[in-house]
């Protein structure tokens, strides 16, 4: 018997279970991927946004003009990289510079600071590879870059730290709510029961809140296709370039990242399927060439890998954060698309207040709000990177060569709370294998150390959990 | 840390032949930096036979052909050490490197020689649609898996890409089990060596489809088919020419790359052709003492030209050292230009004083030319004019130039390399 049941390891599930874990009560996060930040969260533009995009009043506003306000303090306390480093939105055509105005006033009113509109001249001066169309843009320099990952798996481990249950490869199949009022959660494996249940089902929030509710929802995929760049080509531009908004959402970006890289995209392509990541040639072209009107010659032939995600949108175009009316007890977290990186953390705290109004609980004490990160190598000095091996001979071993990170990060990785257990789960907690080759070397590497430390036959190791399998079977007279 | 004359990245074929070479020619203060837990580099997993033809007149398998080299390391007392990444190179050949044991350490050497190999390229950079499951390797990455550590990526295979470790693995996976369904390859021509195609695909039945990509990859969580359409001249998928294939692996062999982070990180300057630095007759880069040699120069073909190329490399070095380290002069220096059909010549420049009596110069051709002529001009004046009945771009060329013939004209400025029909 759990208090409450958090449905979906995304940022949401994982940002709710951040909050709530805070408190006396027994709260469970169940996630039908075999890692935490499987899904949304896990592909997308991973931007801080500032939050002149929404509609004032909406709960996008002011959920993502709080959330970037909480975001210095907390991926301190997470110790996750965080760079602000502003973005622009940029206008090409004369006759839309009102627009861009509107765009600035929309800011004010939702209460975003520093917001400055930049005539041509100044545009090009502060990123010089912008369009030679450039007719001005609007800077908000408290707009960032982050790492998703990151953010996520340090929320849950915080969580976990605090006595969170994760139970991973567990995908919620029905739910009913009994006449004692309590949830009977059945899964894949087994049924649970809570008092609570927080749907952050990301694009399946709406099959998650129609099992229940009669009052049906609908939640349309948005599939953005990204391309990612070489770190030859990460200084391109300097903030986050936007062109101007659009009804489909914010449109291709172009992007450092947090790690160096460069990042181009999302697409907006409307799709029905909710597995449906697969990239297109034909969105592969459209962001390469929408990208193209706003940052001129971007090196395209630097591109090191593209995906797609999906972003959940829900019909009301808003964030649905709230318990359901037919349904006491039950609360949705719904519609999540952009800005939802950016919100969760102020997502985590609103559900946590609707919680409090219905369940007297109490803080806990010594609760953990602070977390070390993956130990880096990146950066160190020859003196500290001696100390450390001295500590520990693994970080002298470099397995993953483009991103050069060592066995000791690999290490930290399996053996921390919630801990990888699969390749992805690898290479987003120590950014092994996501280099310029993309695992070509040290998968295999990798594999032995996973099958060593886990003690897992190379058969049971798995890209990401289910059937993504690396090897078959043994060679011939092996 | 102990001092070095001569400090050597990457044991594989190139180092250890520069080292064997650099030993013999006098030098007896050399070391090899090896990332992996044993020396011989890639040709460990090349468990397949065909190396050593020019270089032992016999026919070896890539560990064999190794362990001569290994051999000669061990019993000539050439200091390696292995798991030990060379982190940075500097401009004045402080090299910096990392292992287990040693912790960081720098050795200020007299002469480098870059042999860091190739890397294969990836499936990101290649651009394919479609989702991103378990199941796609580069064919080095399968070649490691099956030969080292004994496992199998699935029963099912396509191959895009008709790269030499395509085809072996093609044939690999065949001798294994597995029925590999087809090679697809973007090109009108194939990428890899004519007697890989016929002793790896032709002799099992495997069809190779020239002018052929893959457009969608199935499977969300492991592979479950691909599509592969035909391609036009503009090599883009031609509408309704597509085929679909299941399978439970895709292996990529499209294309290797120099891996020069390293040197790009150290000021060394890069060719865009080949991926690799600009090198002199001597194999030297544009700082002083630091050389190239083998696949993170150029990719080779085979093996023993890598060898034949490192062991100048070495004994470059070595008179380098001997010479006491002085500044190179590119005053004098004859440049060599790859034009009409062929791409690029190593090395790119030549001092005729000091180049050797003969100096092989290695390039490749653009397309598949049948029945033409290497030429090579001396400033306009046509001296080579070889026909060759086939040149492929999978395949190196070469031609000789005679160290007497270039002092003879003491005003040479440049050195063409062409291919021309007649």
């Amino acid at each position: 018997m759990y208090d409450v049941m958090i449905i979906g390891a995304g940022v949401t599930g994982a940002a709710v279970a951040w909050k709530l874990a805070e408190y006396d009560i027994k709260t469970c996060v169940l996630e039908k991927c075999s890692d935490v930040c499987e899904g949304t969260s896990k592909a997308n533009s991973a931007i801080i946004h500032a939050g002149y995009d929404a509609e004032p009043g909406s709960l996008k506003a002011k959920l993502n003009v709080r959330g970037n306000e909480m975001m210095d303090e907390l991926c301190e306390d997470l110790d996750i990289p965080f760079k602000r480093i502003g973005s622009l939105v940029v206008c090409i055509y004369k006759d839309a510079l009102p627009g861009l105005k509107e765009l600035c006033e929309r800011g004010e009113k939702n209460g975003v600071k520093g917001l400055k509109l930049l005539s041509r001249e100044e545009a090009l001066l502060a990123e010089p590879n912008l369009s030679d169309e450039t007719q001005g843009a609007l800077f908000a320099p408290s707009a960032g870059i982050i790492c998703p990952f990151e953010l996520n798996i340090a929320m849950a481990e915080i969580a976990s730290m605090n006595g969170a249950e994760f139970k991973l490869n567990t995908e919620v199949q029905d739910i009913k709510k009994d006449n004692d009022g309590l949830f009977r959660i059945f899964t894949n494996n087994g049924e649970y029961k809570a008092r609570y249940v927080v749907n952050a089902a990301g694009v399946y929030a709406d099959v998650i809140h129609n099992m229940v509710s009669s009052g049906k929802m609908h939640i349309t995929q948005r599939r953005g296709d990204y391309c990612l760049l070489d770190k030859q080509a990460g200084a391109y531009v300097n903030h986050v370039i936007f062109p101007q908004p659009t009804e489909l959402g914010k449109g291709v970006l172009v992007a450092p990242t947090v790690h160096g890289n460069l990042i181009v995209g999302p697409t907006a392509i409307e799709t029905e399927d909710k597995e449906g990541t697969a990239t297109t040639a034909q969105g592969i072209s459209e962001l390469t060439q929408k990208a193209g009107n706003h940052v001129k010659n971007i090196p395209m032939n630097k591109v090191i890998t593209s995906f797609a995600g999906l972003r959940a949108h829900e019909d009301n175009n808003d964030f649905i954060i709230e318990e359901v009316r037919d349904v006491p007890g039950f609360i949705d977290c719904a519609g999540i698309e952009s800005p939802g990186l950016t919100s969760c953390p102020a997502i985590g705290e609103a559900v946590c207040d609707i919680l409090k109004s219905r369940m007297n609980f109490k803080k806990k004490e010594n609760i953990i709000t602070k977390r070390k990160g993956v130990r880096r190598t990146e950066g160190l000095s020859t003196e500290e990177m001696n100390a450390l091996i001295k500590e520990n001979p693994a970080y002298g071993n470099v397995i993953c060569r483009c991103e050069s990170i060592t066995e000791g990060e690999i290490l930290d990785a399996i053996h921390r709370p919630l801990g990888a257990r699969t390749l992805d789960g690898i290479k987003r907690r120590t950014r092994a294998g996501m280099g310029r080759c993309q695992a070509g070397f040290c998968m295999p590497r990798t594999m032995e150390i996973l099958a060593r430390e886990l003690g897992l036959l190379y058969e049971d190791i798995t890209k990401s959990g289910g059937d993504s399998n690396i090897v078959a079977t043994r060679t011939k007279g092996r | 840390m102990k001092s070095y004359d001569i400090v050597i990245a990457g044991g594989g074929p190139a180092g250890l032949a520069a080292a064997v070479a650099a030993k013999e020619a006098g030098n007896d203060s050399i070391l090899i930096l090896e990332r992996d837990k044993e020396l011989g580099g890639i040709l460990n997993q090349c468990i397949h036979n065909g190396f050593g033809l020019h270089t032992f007149r016999e026919e070896l398998t890539g560990p064999e052909y190794a362990d001569r080299f290994k051999k000669k390391v061990s019993d000539l007392g050439i200091d390696y050490k292995l798991g030990t990444m060379v982190m940075d190179i500097a401009h004045d050949k402080t090299v910096t490197a990392m292992n287990r044991e040693d912790g960081m350490f720098t050795i200020p050497a007299k002469a480098v020689i870059l042999a860091m190999g190739c890397r294969e390229r990836a499936r990101g950079a290649l651009n394919i649609p479609g989702f991103r499951p378990a199941g796609i390797f580069s064919a080095g990455c399968a070649q490691r898996l099956v030969n080292i550590e004994g496992y199998m990526p699935g029963k099912e295979v396509v191959i895009l890409g008709s790269g030499d470790i395509g085809l072996i693995m093609a044939r690999r996976m065949t001798l294994e089990g597995a029925n590999v369904k087809v090679v697809a390859e973007l090109m009108p021509y194939s990428g890899g060596l004519k007697r890989n195609i016929v002793q790896c695909l032709d002799d099992y039945g495997i069809p190779l489809k020239l002018s052929h990509t893959v457009v969608d990859i199935e499977g969300k969580e492991h592979i479950k088919a691909v599509t592969i359409a035909e391609v036009g001249p503009d090599r883009k998928p031609i509408p309704g020419t597509e085929e679909r294939y299941t399978c439970d692996t895709l292996l990529l062999s499209c294309g290797l790359i120099p891996e020069n982070e390293l040197s790009v990180s150290a000021g060394i300057e890069m060719s865009s052709v080949t991926g690799g630095p600009i090198v002199n007759e001597s194999l030297e880069t544009n700082i002083s003492g630091i050389f190239a040699c083998g696949n993170v120069l150029h990719v080779h073909d085979l093996v023993d030209y890598v060898s034949e190329e490192a062991m100048r490399a070495g004994q470059n070095a070595v008179k380098f050292i001997k010479n006491g380290c002085r500044e190179g002069s590119t005053a004098g220096a004859v440049e060599i230009v790859a034009e009409s059909g062929a791409r690029y010549t190593v090395p790119k420049t030549i001092d005729p004083g000091r180049m050797e009596d003969l100096l092989t110069v290695r390039f490749r051709v653009g397309d598949v030319y049948k029945d033409s002529y290497v030429s090579v001009y001396f400033d306009g004046e046509r001296v080579v004019h070889t026909k060759k009945r086939i040149m492929s771009p999978g395949e190196m060329e070469q031609i000789v130039l005679k160290k007497d013939e270039l002092i003879k004209r003491s005003n040479l400025k440049i050195i063409t390399v062409k291919i021309e029909h007649e």
